[in-house]
């Protein structure tokens, strides 16, 4: 096997300021950091892109009080529903050298949140005590503002609930008592047959996903837009191609 | 994005609404009749009206349009909701002190409570405004341009119309002062919005497939979305149009909005005629709708980055 060239964006930590200064921006209603900060860090090395995290998530969160995630003509020819998390695929490189790349992709519970402060009902919101981003579905107006506001393109308004929805990071799971304590993790990183995703508090310098950030140089996406999303995600390691 | 037709007709009817408002209130600081003015003021309130129950298609649970007006303190949107039925009280309120001959405060009550209604209409311009501006990745809108051009848009659509009520109650003599207006404004919005178009010509995406997965390959294709049938991501954030539409669009626009009425006020100033300033603002209504349609179509979305192939 060849040299191993690392070959990702290391720009996570690096400040871009967007071009156009902003006007009475959006930015900033969230200015005091949290002491815990909940997240997901998704390695792209070993997703397999077998989508078992969609589904997963689609099942415990179609299942539960909150309501179901609508699936409109299910069994026709453009089926389409309300989904978290979703997998893409890309192709990165030139031929011969060219990878596949599976990425999964949900809310990312920014740190500052561009889809909190615009939400006129204040439905959406980040919570205080472990920075998960949530929409209060009795309020939510549907009027999909935060979903404009958001760049990453996390939110889908339910189609039948006409409410926005998004990752809620299984937030009646991660606390729930009357699952076992090793059960108590999003329902994706419970179903990832390789491991790919991690989950825990990227505050405490020990936990599991600060050190995959540390150490593996986990990154931030679209850092032009100073989100700071809590969800990081470790770097595709490129191979070259080999010569036979 | 997608343009929304409720969105659309309402910013630009409400826009109409505060505009015509804006040029009664010059009438009656120049002596007006009440009556007329009373009669127009009820017009504005109509207008605004509809734009409202217009914004209502847009809601999912518009039952709960009421919840919007809580986070004022963050939120455009919430500050428009706010200033909105203010807006429109305030003006129902001018045109009865009108009809009435209310003097409540003097011999100028309705010029007060029209300087509250002017306050509030530029207010509600700058919310509208806001409200897309403030969004920094949208970056065709987020701009000063967007301020001003919901400003000078809606005032030149109420100044036209305005001209044309003139026209039409008192004939060549006390219309040339109101069309001379429109004029001006109708050429002010035309050069904001050229401006503006201009600029959005010259926009450069900041984010692009290497900062949205993050990683530095110079080719980088998108091969899955992750769903075969579409989502809420791809219907809400492409207008779904060709680029010959979307230009063809811009040109109706730019002609029914600007062009036609610059035109039809410019012979008007000559000889004035019920008719022809009708035409403008009939026309300058259907180019606003033209005009508000491409203000969505054209800001690009980096959430579209995520849903280019369908696998
Ligand atoms: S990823 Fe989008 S929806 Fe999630 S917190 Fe960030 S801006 Fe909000
Ligand atoms: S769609 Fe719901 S959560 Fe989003 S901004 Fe509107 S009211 Fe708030």
């Amino acid at each position: 096997m060849s040299a191993v060239m690392n070959n990702q964006a290391k720009n996570g930590s690096q400040s871009h300021s967007p071009q156009n200064a902003p006007l009475g921006t959006s930015k900033g209603a969230n200015e005091e950091t949290l002491a815990k900060q909940l997240a997901l860090v998704i390695d792209l090395n070993v997703c397999v892109g077998c989508h078992a995290c969609v589904t997963s998530c689609k099942q415990w969160n179609t299942s539960g009080s909150a309501g179901p995630l609508a699936d409109l003509n299910a069994y026709g020819a453009n089926p389409s529903g309300t989904f978290f998390n979703r997998v893409q695929t890309w192709e990165a490189g030139e031929y011969p050298a060219t990878e596949t790349v599976h990425f999964p992709k949900s809310c990312l519970h920014c740190e500052d949140p561009p889809c909190v402060p615009v939400c006129p009902t204040g439905a959406s919101y980040k919570r205080k005590e472990d920075g998960i981003v949530l929409v209060d579905y009795d309020k939510c107006i549907g009027c999909k503002y935060c979903a404009w506001a958001c760049p990453y393109g996390a939110r889908e308004l339910d189609e039948e609930r006409q409410v926005m929805t998004k990752c809620t990071l299984c937030v009646d799971r991660i606390y729930n008592e009357k699952l076992a304590p090793e059960e108590r993790k999003p329902a994706c990183v419970m179903a990832c047959p390789t491991g790919a995703r991690l989950f825990g508090d990227v505050k405490d310098p020990e936990s599991e996903v600060s050190k995959a950030i540390r150490e593996r140089g986990g990154y931030s996406l679209m850092p032009e837009w100073e989100t700071q999303p809590a969800n990081q995600y470790l770097p595709r390691l490129i191979r070259e191609a080999q010569e036979f | 994005m997608h343009p929304a037709w409720s969105v659309i007709f309402f910013t630009v009817l409400a826009g109409m609404g505060q505009g015509f408002f804006l040029m009664l209130v010059r009438a009656d600081a120049a002596g007006a009749d009440p009556f007329a003015l009373a009669i127009g003021g009820a017009a504005s309130v109509v207008l605004m009206c509809i734009g409202l129950a217009c914004s209502f298609f847009h809601l999912g649970h518009p039952m709960r349009a009421w919840r919007a007006m809580a986070m004022w303190r963050t939120s455009w949107l919430s500050r428009e909701v706010i200033v909105l039925p203010l807006t429109i009280g305030v003006v129902a309120l001018w045109s009865l002190a009108q009809l009435y001959g209310w003097q409540a405060l003097g011999e100028k009550t309705t010029l007060w409570v029209g300087a509250a209604g002017v306050l509030l209409c530029f207010a509600l311009w700058f919310c509208t405004g806001m409200i897309y501006a403030c969004i920094r990745f949208l970056r065709e809108w987020a701009h000063w341009l967007t301020l001003l051009n919901f400003t000078l848009l809606g005032w030149m659509s109420g100044a036209t119309l305005f001209a044309a009520y003139w026209e039409g109650l008192y004939g060549a003599n006390e219309s040339d002062r109101a069309i001379a207006g429109a004029l001006t404004l109708t050429l002010a919005g035309a050069v904001a919005r050229l401006a503006s178009l201009a600029r959005n010509k010259n926009l450069k995406p900041l984010s692009t497939p290497q900062s949205a997965i993050g990683m530095k390959t110079a080719k980088l294709k998108q091969m899955s979305q992750g769903a075969t049938g579409g989502s809420f991501n791809t219907r809400e954030f492409f207008h779904g149009k060709s680029a010959l539409v979307v230009r063809n669009v811009k040109w109706i626009a730019l002609g029914l909005a600007f062009a036609l009425p610059a035109v039809l006020l410019f012979g008007a100033t000559k000889a004035p005629a019920l008719w022809i300033l009708v035409l403008a603002a009939v026309s300058q209504l259907l180019g606003l709708l033209a005009e508000r349609w491409l203000f969505f179509a054209q800001a690009n979305h980096p959430q579209n980055i995520y849903y280019q192939a369908v696998a």
